[in-house]
């Protein structure tokens, strides 16, 4: 108590001395996103911690809705590129803010930040390498999801007398008991990110964490036999798949499971904010989770972040909102009413539920490795056509084309260079 | 004298503005546009978004990509979709647009009523528009929905999520179908020559007609702009767009229509009855013919703004839905969210060829025909 | 331009057909009704529903009970961009319009040689695809500070419009005798002595015409919308882009949205209806 006081005191002088002029013209900082709707409500929470540390700043919220995000990116690249940078704005951390907009010597570095607020050991030691490049730290990640998640309703696996499989040749095994007990879909797929979601979670399962991390290094080639065989593997999970995936959004899929029209569904674990918060299940009991099949052991995280663009108009606020989203405290506001964990290691477990508990207890053990389809391990250059990618072969499955396409893409986006 | 002579400067003054204006922001930009899209802006992500980027000329490459890079198939796709989309949404208005008019041409009660009824859509933003039909057609809702009301089973089509493409045709094919297209109207033209008499014409012609069948058969069909075959077809997710645009634009044909039937005399229609004729061949003889005109507008019109399509296709089914992307869409998307700054600039130069392709030689005429009266 | 179909035509005359035919035509009449009208049935419907109740199974019944606070949630959401949209309208329209009718004066009054061509030339303007020019259109108005501002949307407002009002107010005054802009000339009067004292005064109804078309335009119009201004200064067409685009939202918003976004212009077309069909039908460039 006294510890925090004193801090807060401490924070108090560092602005007075920091700014005391602009204090008295109303001073803001401008807070970029896409989060609406429900992460709405955690962003407020946030805003409302950043304001009651920093009395006199007011912050204020861009949020650009709709669509994933990407309508966010596209506000956020014209404004940049006509000069007028907000003062800090989300981005996913890893490859989609390097490869977009460090590369392009737009960011500023903030390794000073995390060396003063001591960040550099409070979180993974793998995360730091996947938010760094060209000798710098560009982003503060706020929070972390986890990809490669397979879902399931327990009671409903034990009526057809299978469990969660272990690997995907297991899957296609289960699959086809699943099918000769009737259910035609043991497996619901969204459209749009959702196909390139399970993409990446048969990839992982299929080439193991060293073959993930070399596709994106550039030592194992897409074209290698090995990432040809995912596009296979892949091909013969969505045999396994609801043939209306275009016209479900990732909620839809989640319900059909929850429903019993399919047995398994791999989505992110904001679909455990969705079946606990607004469908009303319970953890274990109303679902049930396991790593995606031969992922056991891997982390696959992807995590909001937030950078300083050069030229941001109010710098310091902007820097001191960035302490906010790093500090345990920040973080575990944040993080619970998000429905993700913390990216720090230090977070208070008992604010958040059961199954954010055990994604924790596996961020602190796992291998960590990067999504694909959320930024992390590609840029987006790649990932804008990545998507038609997947759908042509969604469309033709032709395996060795798709593989020589994805080759294509990652000379032409610089990945292992 | 010196008046008129100071008063043509004051006009020409006046007019100014506007002229360097309409300089700068059509043609100077379509230049530059035309300059960017031979460049290689956006193809290093450290120069696509830098303050000052380093831009180098590659010439047509970008081009190159374009029409056969094999990643570039969604581009592909587009120009497919945006002739196919074309060709429903102008049958579609001229058609729906023709009957209405013919139907309030007869004056029924409540006319002005009607009229505008089916002219009020035209007011909207394409954003309503694709807001509205969005939710329409939500596949288990809206449309679907309708047949239950009147007791039959509810509508399956998964409008604009449905993958399912018909028509389709390789895109390895493309130089084999043009070489045998041009020959035919190469053909075409030499019959019409030697009708005329122009021999030198017609030699010239077939000569040309057999060069490209005698390439078509022994190079086009072994030509592969691919290394893998490519089918490009008509999305049936495009079905929903083409029944929200109609819906917005058939009170314009309608009204064009309806202002041509307006204006035919009823003496001519009278002296066609006089003449024996049913009410049938009073339409097919005389009105129609009469209307062509403005069927021909009314295409040139529609045609072009059916291929500069973005917002609707926006609103209704999102910048991602590449089963219903559009030239248009993609230009935006490649440009301000992928970074492709010079190939957006090439896809904006490709939809400005088609558009003027149309436009062109509308204008033209149009002025001639000023100039000659 | 042809004549416009404003009020019932002489062929009321025609000898009254059989009954039958009569009851085919309202039929006829009455779908196509229909299918203009559902959409807007569905429209109200929805943006009046609690979203609890919004669900596709019942997506043509009425509401259960009226609820009116979708209104104010999506007024909340694009008020903003309603007052950017209402602002660079009037601005844009105004200039446009009064920049369009001197440039119709001196085209159809002062005309020269190669004045066809030059106005085909601009003409050529109004139909471009303007993904053909977005990019140095935004280079352009970022290196000049009016990027994120409404400025910068009203300066690419006027200039695109000027094309079809100069066409408007060309072939307007083109009606116009010549021998009055002569008597006047003899008289004494100079090129604006003529513009104000003739010219302008019956310029009227060819105002009204422009400035309705473009209200409608600018009003309308999305791609410069989302290329050239930031959240602050967007206009209402992307803000309802935006509340539409989320995933998961309920669809009473998006809709309550569509209605504040569409009713200036629809109040524009119910009460100027005629005038705004005399546009549409200048928009197919003939004389």
């Amino acid at each position: 108590m006294k510890k925090s006081v004193l801090k807060h005191a401490a924070l108090m002088t560092a602005i007075l001395v920091a700014g005391s002029s602009a204090l008295a013209q109303g001073k803001k900082v401008e807070f970029f996103s896409w989060w609406s709707g429900d992460e709405g409500v955690a962003a407020n929470a946030l805003f409302k911690l950043f304001e009651q540390k920093y009395p006199g700043v007011k912050v204020v919220n861009s949020a650009v809705a709709g669509a994933a995000g990407t309508n966010a990116k596209a506000v956020l690249k014209t404004r940049m590129l006509g000069g007028d940078p907000p003062d800090a704005f989300q981005v996913h951390a890893g490859q989609e803010l390097i490869g977009t907009w460090v590369v392009s010597n737009r960011m500023e570095d903030l390794t000073p930040l995390f060396k003063s607020e001591g960040w550099l050991t409070k979180f993974p030691k793998d995360l730091i390498p996947l938010l760094s490049s060209k000798g710098g730290i560009w982003s503060v990640p706020v929070n972390v999801h986890r990809s490669n998640v397979m879902w399931f309703v327990p009671a409903n696996l034990k009526k057809y007398g299978v469990t969660a499989p272990k690997t995907w040749d297991e899957f296609l095994t289960t699959c086809q008991t699943l099918k000769g007990k009737g259910l035609q879909t043991p497996l619901s797929v969204a459209g749009g990110f959702a196909e390139q979601h399970l993409w990446e979670s048969v990839a992982l399962g299929t080439l193991g964490t060293q073959g993930w991390n070399d596709l994106f290094s550039g030592k194992l080639k897409f074209t290698d036999p090995r990432a040809v065989k995912v596009w296979d593997t892949y091909g013969k999970v969505l045999d396994c798949a609801n043939k209306d995936m275009a016209s479900l959004t990732w909620q839809q899929a989640t319900d059909r499971v929850v429903k019993g029209q399919a047995a398994f569904n791999v989505m992110g674990d904001w679909a455990a904010g969705y079946m606990s918060s607004t469908l009303k299940l319970k953890p274990n009991v109303g679902f049930g989770w396991a790593p995606s099949p031969g992922t056991a052991g891997t982390f696959m995280f992807l995590s909001d972040s937030f950078g300083l663009p050069k030229g941001a108009k109010d710098r310091t606020e902007a820097l001191n909102f960035l302490k906010v989203l790093g500090s345990k405290q920040g973080q575990d506001v944040f993080n619970p009413l998000k429905g993700s964990i913390a990216a720090r290691l230090d977070s208070d477990l008992s604010k958040y539920n059961v199954y954010s508990q055990s994604a924790a207890k596996d961020w602190k053990s796992n291998k960590i490795v990067g999504s694909l389809t959320h930024g992390v391990v590609a840029p987006e250059s790649f990932m804008n056509d990545f998507g038609t990618v997947i759908d042509t072969f969604v469309n033709g499955r032709n395996a060795q084309a798709a593989a020589a396409q994805t080759q294509a893409l990652a000379d032409q986006a610089g990945i292992g260079k | 004298m010196r008046r008129v002579n100071r008063d043509q400067l004051t006009a020409l003054a006046v007019l100014a503005p506007s002229l360097v204006l309409l300089a700068i922001f059509v043609y100077g930009f379509i230049a530059r546009t035309a300059y960017t899209s031979l460049t290689d802006w956006g193809r290093d992500p450290s120069q696509a978004l830098a303050a000052n980027p380093v831009i180098r000329y590659i010439g047509f490459a970008n081009y190159k990509d374009l029409f056969t890079g094999f990643l570039d198939a969604r581009f592909r796709q587009d120009l497919v979709s945006a002739l196919f989309f074309t060709v429903f949404f102008l049958a579609g208005c001229l058609l729906i647009g023709l009957l209405l008019a013919l139907m309030l041409d007869r004056n029924p009660r409540g006319e002005g009523f009607f009229r505008t009824v089916f002219l009020f859509p035209m007011s909207l933003s394409f954003i309503v528009t694709g807001t509205i039909w969005a939710w329409m057609l939500q596949p288990s809702g809206g449309v679907n929905r309708l047949s239950p009301l009147v007791g039959l089973p509810a509508g399956q089509f998964e409008w604009l999520t449905s993958r399912t493409s018909i028509w389709q045709f390789d895109w390895n094919r493309l130089p084999l179908v043009t070489a045998l297209v041009v020959a035919a109207v190469l053909v075409w033209v030499a019959v019409t020559a030697y009708r005329e008499g122009a021999r030198t014409r017609g030699h010239v012609a077939v000569a040309c007609a057999a060069l490209l069948a005698l390439w078509a058969l022994t190079g086009g069909v072994t030509v592969k702009l691919l290394p893998y075959p490519e089918p490009h077809g008509f999305n049936l997710a495009f079905v929903g767009i083409i029944l929200a645009a109609v819906w917005q634009m058939a009170g314009y044909t309608m009204a064009l229509y309806l202002a041509g039937l307006r204006g035919i005399p009823e003496e001519l229609r009278e002296a066609a009855r006089v003449d024996g004729a049913s009410e049938r061949q009073v339409y097919t003889r005389v009105i129609f013919p009469l209307l062509a005109p403005i069927t021909l507008s009314a295409m040139i019109i529609l045609g072009h703004i059916s291929l500069k399509i973005f917002d609707l296709v926006f609103a209704m089914a999102g910048p991602d839905n590449t089963q219903t992307d559009v030239p248009a869409l993609l230009m935006y998307i490649t440009a301000f969210r992928g970074n492709q700054f010079a190939k957006g600039a090439a896809i904006g130069v490709v939809l400005l060829v088609m558009v003027a392709a149309v436009i062109v030689p509308y204008l033209a005429s149009t002025f001639r025909r000023e100039a000659r009266t | 331009m042809t004549t416009l179909p404003t009020t019932t035509a002489p062929s009321a005359a025609r000898p009254r057909r059989l009954d039958f035919t009569r009851a085919l035509l309202y039929l006829g009449l009455l779908v196509a009704t229909l299918f203009f009208l559902l959409p807007v049935y569905l429209l109200v419907v929805t943006a009046l529903k609690d979203p609890s109740v919004i669900s596709l199974d019942t997506t043509w019944q009425l509401p259960p009970a009226w609820h009116w606070s979708s209104f104010a949630d999506a007024w909340a959401k694009v008020s903003g961009g309603l007052r950017n949209s209402l602002e660079l309208t009037l601005l844009a329209t105004a200039i446009s319009a009064v920049m369009g009718s001197l440039n119709g004066y001196v085209l159809s009054k002062y005309s020269f040689r190669g004045a066809n061509l030059l106005f085909a030339l601009m003409l050529f303007g109004m139909f471009i695809p303007y993904q053909s020019v977005l990019i140095p259109l935004f280079q352009f108005v970022k290196s000049i500070g009016l990027y994120g501002t409404i400025w910068g949307l009203v300066l690419t407002h006027v200039v695109y419009g000027l094309p079809i009002t100069t066409l408007i107010f060309r072939n307007y005054y083109g009606e116009v005798p010549d021998a009055l802009v002569e008597a006047a000339r003899i008289d004494g009067a100079g090129f604006w002595g003529i513009y104000s004292r003739i010219i302008f005064p019956l310029s009227v109804p060819g105002f009204v015409v422009v400035i309705i078309w473009q209200f409608t335009q600018a009003w309308n119009e999305f791609l410069f919308g989302v290329t050239l201004t930031n959240p602050a200064s967007q206009p209402i067409t992307v803000a309802l882009a935006q509340l539409a685009g989320g995933q998961a939202v309920s669809w009473n918003l998006p809709m309550a949205g569509a209605i504040l976004t569409a009713i200036p212009t629809l109040l524009v077309y119910v009460l100027l209806g005629r005038y705004f069909v005399r546009g549409l039908l200048a928009g197919s460039v003939k004389g």
